[in-house]
């Protein structure tokens, strides 16, 4: 008995150890780039730059990092409570329509400021960058546990079409809230903006400020990090995978199904809120067109390629999938066109793209990039039964 | 004490949901007489237009049930697959047999892709079964539901490039015009939307509860290892249940393509998730519940467009997804549905 708790504390060690290995090798590269970006890229010559321009423009590092935040907040609940939701959109919107009405001139009729940079004559509500992110944070959660609550105890597949359906209707109630019974909720199609720039140290940041934006996306990327691993080990975090893995058992067992369901749910959509203020500042702007399914389902391709339930694993994902929908479909494609003189639309290949990503590593690679220990064995429970009968 | 307590909580959870489901019946119904009394004759017409897009979204959902009943997965691609049918039937007639316009020889040619769209849409459903879902069927839930969705991204890339990226309209070769009841217009797409799909569902009925193939449908859906066990051939009885999906889908879609006669690449998803609505309403996985909740969808959903008193075109999503999540959280078997406890 002894022997076996040893291990198990030898084991935990190791992860600890590996987990602050990534941690430090990941700020290392950030910080990296952030101090290429900002001091020696204008030293760079000129075929570096164009280069990096066409291959990595650091707006679409900045954009992959919203990515990670919002696909970290899906990691927790599909990846460690195992719950599908094929709606996270309609957090991300919720996110992004709270940096709307309290970081701009919205809402005309008002004149508040606080903490916020922009001059005190504008109307509207300009709250600080971070007091926005709570609240975007609180309300999209507060959203999670409404839908959440009255819909965790479904069956796993039912829960998906709930969350879908929620995931519909949210962006068309913003699509058109122009007019609530009079009321503009959120500028329907035409969308809200500029949104106010990022007070950081008294210093304003404007659209070109890509390094400090980078700096603030990347330590909330990092905040989403430590929170999902510091979660998992814990006793929230065990219950969940507890859950995914068996729910009868872990009832059994004590655990609460519904509250912990919850706040799996509540927990990702906090963070889904989070994602969508981070990107309403990052485009400078709220359009209601760009909440579509794709997002939610992009989302989902982030986890499941990068490796559901480990969260180094959804980071590569992100970063990966994200950059070939922003850069690397179009730059792949005009590179590939200039050699052979062809004229293919890549860009339109990326709904193959995704779409074959998801069944090709359902069918083949079930656990993604980087496996989760855990996980791996459980997804091949039934893969030897599976040989015998489903094979011919 | 505590299972008095547990039964006191299930009578109250009871009641509540009745007096719940009555007060919405209510407020329906009182939309309901106060659009007749205002506008008698656009009442009937939008309910002829609900009617008959229920049909249509009868065939889908019964693709939807029958999928479900058989291998419990949302076959997400499904909608998709309509999608592909509508466009297949687009090119088949249009571009192949040049046919644009109402003649003998139109009607011909919509008899001929009505063939060739039940064909080829049960061999695509059959083939994406075959080479997605067959080796998955005992991975965790999660993963079909996954490739799923995966499939249905696929079948839109098909779409995309054979379609494009915008809507295309297209001639029908239906005859034009409408017979007048009274005061009340009723098109002959209607009516043939009708002529069709009304003998497809008693053939399929009969399929399902009088032949040796619709009993081994049954029983695959009831335990796949005791039928086995039986002698009977799973594999092939997942495949059929396929094709038999795959076909009701393509009809949907020469349907959906001659009567408002447009394609487009997204039109599946859209349609998809009302049509699994509709089958959800009923109660998932039987038959008739899957047509009745298509008609009540297709009605509502006609009614809220076109009645002067109602939300409007653009909320129709909306007020539909609102009907599922309201299902969900207080009927979750459906209308015609059993609720069953899980067994362990």
């Amino acid at each position: 008995m002894a022997i076996s708790f040893l291990k198990r504390g030898e084991k935990k060690q190791k992860q600890s150890a590996s987990a602050r290995k990534w941690a430090i090798s990941l700020t290392l590269i950030a910080l990296a780039i952030w101090a290429f970006f900002t001091y020696f890229f204008d030293k760079t010559p000129d075929a570096v730059q164009s280069w990096f321009q066409v291959w990595l423009p650091p707006s679409t590092i900045n954009e992959s990092l919203v990515w990670v935040i919002c696909a970290l907040g899906l990691n927790i609940v599909v990846g460690y409570a195992g719950l599908l939701d094929l709606g996270f959109v309609a957090f991300w919107a919720f996110g992004g329509y709270t940096a709307g009405w309290f970081m701009s001139g919205f809402f005309h009729q008002v004149n508040i400021h606080f903490g916020s940079m922009s001059a005190k004559v504008i109307p509207g509500i300009h709250l600080s960058f971070w007091l926005v992110m709570i609240i975007a944070a609180l309300i999209a959660g507060f959203f999670g546990i409404i839908i959440g609550a009255p819909t965790l105890r479904l069956k796993s597949d039912y829960l998906a079409l709930v969350t879908l359906g929620f995931g519909e209707i949210i962006p068309q109630v913003f699509t058109n809230g122009e007019n609530i019974g009079g009321f503009n909720l959120s500028n329907g199609t035409k969308g809200i903006s500029p949104i106010d720039a990022i007070g950081v140290f008294g210093k304003r940041l404007g659209p070109f400020d890509l390094g400090w934006k980078f700096l603030i996306y990347f330590f909330l990327a990092a905040c989403m990090v430590f929170v999902s691993l510091r979660i998992r080990g814990g006793r929230l975090g065990r219950a969940w995978l507890a859950i995914r893995e068996d729910e009868l058992a872990a009832s059994m067992m004590g655990v609460p199904l519904m509250r912990t369901k919850l706040t799996a749910y509540a927990v990702g959509a906090f963070s889904g809120g989070i994602g969508g203020a981070v990107y309403a500042t990052h485009v400078n702007g709220i359009f209601a067109e760009r909440f579509n399914f794709s997002i939610s389902i992009i989302l989902l391709a982030m986890v499941v390629l990068g490796g559901m339930g480990n969260v180094w694993g959804v980071i590569i994902g992100a970063l990966l999938m994200a950059w070939i929908n922003a850069t690397g479909l179009p730059a792949i494609g005009d590179t590939f066109n200039n050699t052979f003189h062809t004229a293919i639309n890549f860009p339109s290949y990326n709904f193959l793209l995704f779409g074959g990503i998801l069944v090709l590593m359902m069918l083949f690679k079930r656990d993604g990039i980087l496996p989760e220990a855990r996980l791996k064995m459980i997804s091949h429970e039934n893969d030897d039964e599976a040989a015998n009968t489903g094979g011919h | 004490m505590a299972n008095k307590s547990y039964k006191a909580r299930q009578v109250r959870r009871a009641i509540f949901e009745r007096t719940f489901g009555i007060a919405i019946l209510a407020m329906l119904s009182f939309w309901l007489i106060v659009n007749l009394i205002k506008a008698p004759s656009q009442f009937a017409e939008v309910t002829l237009i609900g009617l008959s897009n229920g049909v249509l979204y009868a065939l889908i959902a019964l693709g939807y049930t029958l999928v479900y009943g058989i291998i419990e997965l949302i076959n997400f691609a499904h909608g998709d697959l309509f999608m592909l049918g509508g466009l297949f039937s687009a090119h088949f007639i249009a571009l192949w047999f040049h046919q644009t316009k109402s003649s003998p020889m139109g009607w011909l040619v919509f008899f001929l892709a009505l063939i060739s769209v039940m064909v080829f849409c049960a061999g695509v459903n059959v083939f994406i079964e075959r080479f997605a879902y067959r080796r998955l069927r005992r991975a965790p839930k999660l993963a079909p539901l996954i490739t799923a969705v995966g499939v249905s991204f696929m079948i839109q890339f098909v779409g995309l490039r054979w379609n494009g990226s915008g809507q295309k309209t297209w001639n029908s070769v239906l005859p034009h015009g409408s017979v007048m009841l009274g005061s009340v217009k009723l098109p002959y797409t209607t009516l043939i939307s009708f002529a069709v799909t009304i003998p497809i569902l008693i053939a399929l009925t009969f399929i399902v509860t009088k032949t040796r193939q619709g009993k081994a449908m049954r029983a695959t859906a009831q335990d796949q290892d005791a039928s086995r066990l039986m002698g009977i051939n799973v594999n092939g009885t997942i495949a059929f249940t396929f094709a038999l999906g795959g076909a009701l889908a393509g009809v949907a879609g020469l349907l959906f393509q001659q009567t408002r006669g447009l394609t487009s690449y997204n039109l599946g998803y859209q349609l998809g998730l009302i049509a699994f609505t509709s089958a959800v309403l009923g109660g998932i996985g039987n038959l008739q519940g899957a047509v009745l909740g298509a008609i009540l969808i297709g009605l509502i959903q006609g009614l809220n467009d076109g009645l002067p008193i109602g939300l409007g075109q653009q909320w129709s999503q909306t007020v539909v997804f609102s009907i599922l999540i309201l299902l969900m959280v207080f009927k979750p078997a459906g209308l015609l549905g059993k609720q069953v406890t899980e067994k362990v």
